[in-house]
C-alpha cells in the first residue's frame, strides 16, 4: 500500500476517531464520575491528576439509574425470546404434523404460537418469583423513574411500530399494484415528507390534535363528540407522531421487497387453486418478509432514543429515555447521570442493531 | 399484469392523505388573519411579512445556511473517500473498527451523539458556536454520504477504472477523471441529503451551539414548545415549499434524463 | 505432425532463433486456496495473434490480466521484450486491453474516450487529433465522433473499444472475449476485421475467448487452456487435425472417440502402422501412429465425423463397419448420421449435402456401411 492509499484512509478514519470515538469514551468516563459544584460541575478531572482520577470513578449513577434492573429486565426479555425460538417449531411440529397451508391452518399455528408464548412467560414468571429474594439485592433501584423511562420507551417504540407496520404494509403493497407509470410519482411522494424538517411535520400535529385544534373542531362540527377529546399531551400524540415520521421507513424496504417479486408467483399460485386473500397470504406476505423486518428496525430503533415527538406532543407522564437524558443533562444540569443514562441506552440498542446488521446480510447473500 | 383493487386504491387514497393532510393544514391556516391559529378569518399574508421582520428568525436562518453549507460540503468529501475506502480499498488494520464508526452514527440516538460531542468539545476547551456544530454535522452527515455513494460504487464496473489504469493515469488520475464524474450524480445526492439533515437538526444542534449561534430549529423548537403560532406556520409553508420544489425539480430531471437516455439507445440500435 | 514450412509463412514458434515479445515463466497465480495458473511456461512472438482457448473457470482471463498487470504472479516471472513486468504497474506498461464490457467511459464522447490514453502519453497536442482520426478512419466510426456511448449501437461500442485500446499504439493488445457481446452474424463480419486490423497495424494481439470456432478463425496459434495448464499450444490446422489429448480432440469440434488396446503388429507392416482392437468380436482399427506404441496399450481413437463416409453398399477402404441407422441431423449444408455400429458404441458420420435432396434414400433403421482410410484419425494416449 502507497502514501497515497494511506493518506485517503488516514483523514476519514482519524476524523471518526476523534470526533465519534473520542468523545463516547468521555461520555463513559463521565458516567463514571460524580455530580459537583464546578465547571465543568463534575468530578474527578484530568486537573486532579491521572491516577487520583482513576482511583476516583465508580458505578454509584448506574446503581442510582438501577441499571441492574434494566439489564435484568432485558436479560429476561432476551431469555424469552430465546426459549420461544426454541419450544415454538417443536410445539408446532407436535401439534399440526402435516404442513397444510390454508388460513384457517395459519390461524391454528398463530394460535400455538400464542399459547407457546404464554406458557413461556408463565415459566419464568414462577422461576423468577422462586429466585427473586436472592436477585432482589441485584435488581435495587433507588429511583423508579429512569427504569420506568426505559420500559415504557422500549413499549411505545414496539407498540408505535407494529402500528406504522399496519398502515405501511398496505400503502407499500398498493404501490407496487399500482401502474408501472404511476410508481415512480408515488415513491416521490413517499420519499418527500422524508426530506422535510421533522420538526415541522411533529409541529404540524399539535395545531391538528390540540383541544381546540382542527380535528375537535371537525369533531364537534359533526357532533360525533360534544366534548373536545385531549389527545395532545398524551400518549396516544406519541403514537401519532411516531407512525406519521417514521411512515416512510416503513413503506420504502417493503415497497423495495414487493416490486422486486416476480407477479407469475401470484398467477402460479392462483393457478394451483389459492384464492386472491390465501395467494397473498402464501405467496406475496412470506416473500414480503425481508422487508419488512427491515422496516421494522428502521422504525424501532430510532424511537427507542426519540426526543422531539414526546417533548412536542407528549405530557409530563410521557416517559421516554430521550426526553429523560435531555432533562437530566439540561434542566438538571447532572451530567455524570445524563452519562449513564446513554450508556445504557447504547447497550440496549446494541441488540436490534446487531440484529438488524445480521437480516440484511442474510437478505443480500 | 397486476391487478389494482378497490383495497389497493382505498389504501393509497387514506395513506398519502394521512401524509399530506397535516402538512396541507398548516400551509392552509399559514394564511390565515387571525392571531387565533385554529379559528379561520380570511385570507392574509402578513404572517409572511412580520416573519421577514423578525431579526431573530433571519439570523437564526443564516446560520442555519452557514452550517448546513460547510457541514454537508466537508462530509461530503470525508464520506465519498470513506466510500471509496470501504468498496475498493482491500483489508487494512482496523478496517473492522472503520466500517463500524462508518455505521454507527446512523443508528445512533441523536441526544447520546450530541451529548457525547458537547462533553468531547468542553473537555477539549473548544467555545461552542458555529464551528463546533459544523463539526458535530459534519461527523454524522458524513455517514449518510458514505451509504449513498457506497451504493454507488458497488454497481460500479470496475474495469472502467482499469481501463484509466490501462490506458496510462495514475490511480489518482483515474478516480479524477473517470470515477469521480460518473458517480457524481450520487456525490450530488449525498450532498443534498446532507444539506437537508443538518438543516432540520435540532438534537445536535441544541447540544452543540452556543449562544450567539442558534440555529433555525432550535429557534422553531423553543417557540413551539408554547404552542401553534402563525409565524411558526409561515416558516413552515415556505421550508415545506422549498423542499417540494426541490424534489420534484429533481425527480423530473433524473426521470426526463432517463428518458432520454432510453430513446437514445433505441435510436442507436435502430442504426 | 509439423510438416516442413515454407520461408514466406509466418511462423516463429518454428525457428529457434526468434525472439519470443512475451515469456511466461513457471508463473503460478493462487487466490487463496484456489490455484488460477499453475506452474505454466509460454512464449508468445512477435506480431501474433494468439488466442487463448478454454471453458470458463481455466484460468485465461487470470493469464491476461497479468499480462495487463492487473494481477501479479504468485510465483515465477513475465518477461515483456526480455524485460520483467512483474512489478510494473499497469498505467506504465506498453500493452492496452479491450475490455470485455468494453469500458468504454460513459461520460465522454467517442472521440474522447479514443483520445483518453493518448493525452495522458507525452504525444503532443496536435497530434493527438490526427491519431483520433486515423483511428475513427481505421475503425469506420468518423459519423460517431461527438456521440456518447450509449448513443451508439452494440457493435459500434465494440469498435470504439478497439479503436481506444490501439490508438496509443501498444506493443500488445489483450482482448478479453471481445466479440462475447455481439450476435452470432455481427461476430463472424467483426472476426474478419479484427484479422484485418491486426495485419494493418502489425501489434501483436492475445486474444481470450471460449468460443472455438472464433478461436479457429482469427488466431495464428490457439492455446487450449484447462484447470490453469496448457493443454496443446499450436495453429489451429495442428489442434484440430492433431489434438495431443482427448480432452482438446473433444474440446475442438465434433469428434468420435472409440477407446482399445494395441494389437501386435503383423510382420511386414509399415513401422507407423497400428491396429487397435476396441472389440472382441469386431475388426479391429487400422490407423497410423508415430508415437511408437507398444502392444497391448490403451489408447482412444479419435476421428472426426465428416471423415467418415457412409453408404449403403460395402466400399472397399482401410476401415469398414457396419451398422444401423439410429438418427440423422439435417443442417441444410450437411447431414450427420448416429449409426450404432456395436451394442453401446454409436459412430457419427457427416456427409454433405450437394444435391438437392439428395441421399434421401438414407432414413432411420437402414443398414449402412461406414468406412475411413488409415490416416484419417489420430491415435490418443491421454
Amino acid at each position: 500500500m502507497n502514501w497515497r492509499a494511506r493518506l485517503l484512509i488516514f483523514v476519514p478514519y482519524a476524523w471518526l476517531l476523534v470526533f465519534f470515538l473520542v468523545p463516547f469514551g468521555i461520555v463513559l468516563k463521565i458516567s463514571l464520575s460524580d455530580i459537583a459544584l464546578a465547571i465543568p460541575p463534575y468530578v474527578p478531572t484530568m486537573k486532579d491528576g491521572f491516577w487520583t482520577m482513576i482511583t476516583g470513578l465508580d458505578l454509584e449513577n448506574y446503581a442510582f439509574i438501577g441499571a441492574g434492573a434494566v439489564f435484568a429486565t432485558f436479560a429476561l426479555i432476551v431469555l424469552a425470546v430465546g426459549m420461544f425460538q426454541i419450544l415454538y417449531p417443536r410445539v408446532r411440529r407436535a401439534l399440526i404434523p402435516d404442513a397444510r397451508y390454508g388460513i384457517f391452518d395459519s390461524a391454528a399455528v398463530a394460535l400455538t404460537a400464542l399459547a407457546v408464548a404464554v406458557v413461556n412467560i408463565a415459566v419464568l414468571v414462577a422461576v423468577l418469583s422462586f429466585l427473586f429474594p436472592i436477585l432482589s439485592d441485584f435488581v435495587n433501584i433507588p429511583d423508579f423513574l429512569y427504569f420506568a423511562a426505559y420500559l415504557s420507551s422500549l413499549k411505545i417504540a414496539l407498540i408505535s411500530t407494529f402500528l406504522t407496520l399496519l398502515i405501511g404494509y398496505p400503502i407499500a403493497y398498493g404501490m407496487a399494484r399500482s401502474a408501472e407509470h404511476w410508481r415512480p410519482t408515488l415513491l416521490m411522494l413517499v420519499i418527500l415528507p422524508f426530506w422535510t424538517s421533522f420538526l415541522i411535520r411533529v409541529y404540524a400535529w399539535m395545531g391538528i390534535l390540540s383541544t381546540e385544534g382542527y380535528l375537535n373542531q371537525l369533531l364537534l362540527n359533526i357532533g360525533i363528540i360534544s366534548d373536545p377529546l385531549v389527545i395532545l399531551n398524551t400518549n396516544v400524540a406519541v403514537y401519532i407522531g411516531i407512525v406519521y415520521t417514521y411512515l416512510p421507513f416503513m413503506v420504502l424496504p417493503i415497497y423495495a421487497a414487493l416490486d422486486k417479486m416476480d407477479d407469475s408467483l401470484v398467477e402460479a399460485a392462483e393457478d394451483l387453486g389459492c384464492t386472491t386473500l390465501s395467494a397473498f397470504w402464501l405467496v406475496t406476505a412470506p416473500l414480503s418478509k425481508p422487508g419488512v423486518i427491515a422496516g421494522c428496525f428502521l422504525v424501532f430503533i430510532p424511537t427507542l432514543g426519540e426526543f422531539v415527538i414526546p417533548s412536542l406532543l407528549g405530557g409530563s407522564n410521557t416517559l421516554m429515555i430521550g426526553k429523560v437524558l435531555w432533562e437530566e443533562f439540561f434542566n438538571n444540569r447532572d451530567w455524570p447521570v445524563a452519562s449513564a443514562v446513554a450508556v445504557i441506552l447504547l447497550l440496549i440498542l446494541i441488540i436490534p442493531i446487531v440484529l438488524f446488521q445480521r437480516n440484511q446480510q442474510g437478505d443480500e447473500s | 399484469m397486476r391487478k389494482f383493487s378497490w383495497f389497493n386504491a382505498t389504501s393509497l387514497t387514506f395513506g398519502f392523505a394521512f401524509l399530506y393532510l397535516p402538512m396541507l393544514i398548516l400551509i392552509i391556516y399559514s394564511f390565515n388573519e387571525s392571531r387565533l391559529v385554529t379559528v379561520w378569518a380570511g385570507f392574509s399574508t402578513k404572517w409572511y411579512g412580520e416573519l421577514f421582520q423578525n431579526e431573530a428568525f433571519l439570523d437564526a436562518a443564516w446560520v442555519t445556511i452557514k452550517v448546513a453549507f460547510w457541514s454537508s460540503t466537508l462530509a461530503t468529501i470525508l464520506g465519498t473517500m470513506a466510500a471509496y475506502i470501504m468498496v475498493r480499498t482491500g483489508q487494512f488494520r482496523g478496517r473492522g473498527l472503520f466500517s463500524g464508526m462508518i455505521y454507527a452514527p446512523l443508528v445512533m440516538p441523536e441526544v447520546i451523539t450530541g451529548l457525547s460531542l458537547l462533553l468531547f468539545f468542553i473537555a477539549i476547551g473548544l467555545d461552542r458556536g458555529v464551528i463546533t456544530i459544523v463539526l458535530a454535522h459534519t461527523t454524522f452527515a458524513m455517514c449518510y454520504v458514505s451509504v449513498v455513494v457506497t451504493s454507488r460504487l458497488v454497481s460500479f464496473d470496475q474495469s472502467l477504472e482499469e481501463a484509466a489504469l490501462d490506458l496510462g493515469c495514475t490511480p489518482f488520475d483515474a478516480f479524477r477523471s473517470v470515477t469521480l464524474p460518473i458517480i457524481m450524480p450520487a456525490v450530488i445526492s449525498g450532498w443534498l441529503l446532507a444539506f437537508t439533515l443538518s438543516l432540520d437538526d435540532l438534537v445536535i444542534a441544541s447540544f452543540t451551539s452556543g449562544p450567539s449561534s442558534t440555529t433555525l430549529p432550535i429557534k422553531i423548537f423553543s417557540a413551539v414548545r408554547l404552542g401553534v403560532t402563525p409565524e411558526i406556520n409561515a416558516l413552515s409553508t415556505i421550508m415545506i415549499g422549498l423542499v417540494t420544489i426541490g424534489v420534484i425539480s429533481a425527480s423530473l430531471v433524473s426521470r426526463s434524463m432517463s428518458i432520454k437516455a432510453r430513446a437514445d439507445e433505441r435510436r442507436a440500435e435502430q442504426g | 505432425m509439423a510438416q516442413p514450412k515454407p520461408d514466406t509463412i509466418f511462423a516463429p514458434w518454428d525457428d529457434p532463433t526468434a525472439k519470443p515479445l512475451i515469456q511466461f515463466k513457471n508463473v503460478t497465480k493462487r487466490f487463496g486456496d484456489f490455484t488460477a495458473i499453475d506452474n505454466l511456461t509460454l512464449d508468445i512472438y512477435a506480431q501474433e495473434f494468439f488466442a487463448l482457448l478454454g471453458p470458463s473457470g481455466c484460468g485465461k482471463t487470470t493469464l491476461m490480466r497479468m499480462l495487463g498487470g492487473f494481477e501479479t504472479p504468485t510465483e515465477g516471472h513475465i518477461f515483456l521484450d526480455g524485460v520483467d513486468i512483474g512489478p510494473v504497474p499497469p498505467n506504465e506498461r506498453p500493452v492496452n486491453m479491450m475490455f470485455q464490457s468494453y469500458a468504454l467511459f460513459p461520460h465522454l464522447t467517442v472521440w474522447d474516450n479514443i483520445a483518453f490514453g493518448l493525452k495522458r502519453s507525452d504525444m503532443p497536442k496536435d497530434e493527438i487529433g490526427d491519431r483520433v482520426e486515423k483511428m475513427l478512419k481505421l475503425t469506420q466510426l468518423g459519423k460517431f465522433a461527438k456521440r456518447k456511448p450509449h448513443q451508439i449501437s452494440g457493435g459500434q461500442r465494440q469498435r470504439v473499444a478497439l479503436a481506444r485500446s490501439l490508438a496509443k499504439a501498444p506493443k500488445l493488445l489483450l482482448l478479453d472475449e471481445p466479440l462475447g457481446a455481439l450476435d452470432k452474424k455481427l461476430r463472424h463480419e467483426t472476426q474478419f476485421e479484427l484479422m484485418d486490423i491486426q495485419e494493418t497495424t502489425g501489434t501483436t494481439f492475445v486474444i481470450v475467448t471460449h468460443d472455438q470456432e472464433e478461436a479457429m478463425t482469427v488466431a495464428s496459434r490457439v492455446a487450449v487452456m484447462v484447470d490453469g495448464t496448457l493443454s496443446q499450444v499450436a495453429t489451429p490446422d495442428q489442434i484440430y487435425e492433431a489434438p495431443n489429448s482427448t480432452y482438446v480432440a473433444d474440446f475442438i469440434g465434433d469428434v468420435n472417440l472409440i477407446e482399445g488396446v494395441i494389437e501386435v503388429p503383423e510382420k511386414g507392416a509399415a513401422k507407423d502402422a497400428v491396429s487397435i482392437r476396441w472389440s472382441s468380436t469386431e475388426t479391429p482399427i487400422n490407423a497410423t501412429s508415430d508415437l511408437g506404441l507398444a502392444a497391448a496399450a490403451t489408447v482412444h481413437f479419435a476421428i472426426r465425423p465428416e471423415k467418415v463416409s457412409i453408404s449403403t453398399e460395402k466400399p472397399e477402404a482401410d476401415n469398414v463397419m457396419s451398422g444401423k441407422i439410429l438418427d440423422i441431423a439435417y443442417l441444410g449444408n450437411i447431414s450427420t448420421y448416429h449409426v450404432e455400429v456395436a451394442p453401446g458404441l454409436i459412430i457419427k458420420a457427416q456427409a454433405t449435402n450437394v444435391r438437392r435432396m439428395s441421399r434421401r434414400n438414407l432414413t432411420w433403421e437402414d443398414h449402412v456401411y461406414l468406412s475411413w482410410t488409415d490416416t484419417a484419425g489420430v491415435v490418443l494416449t491421454s
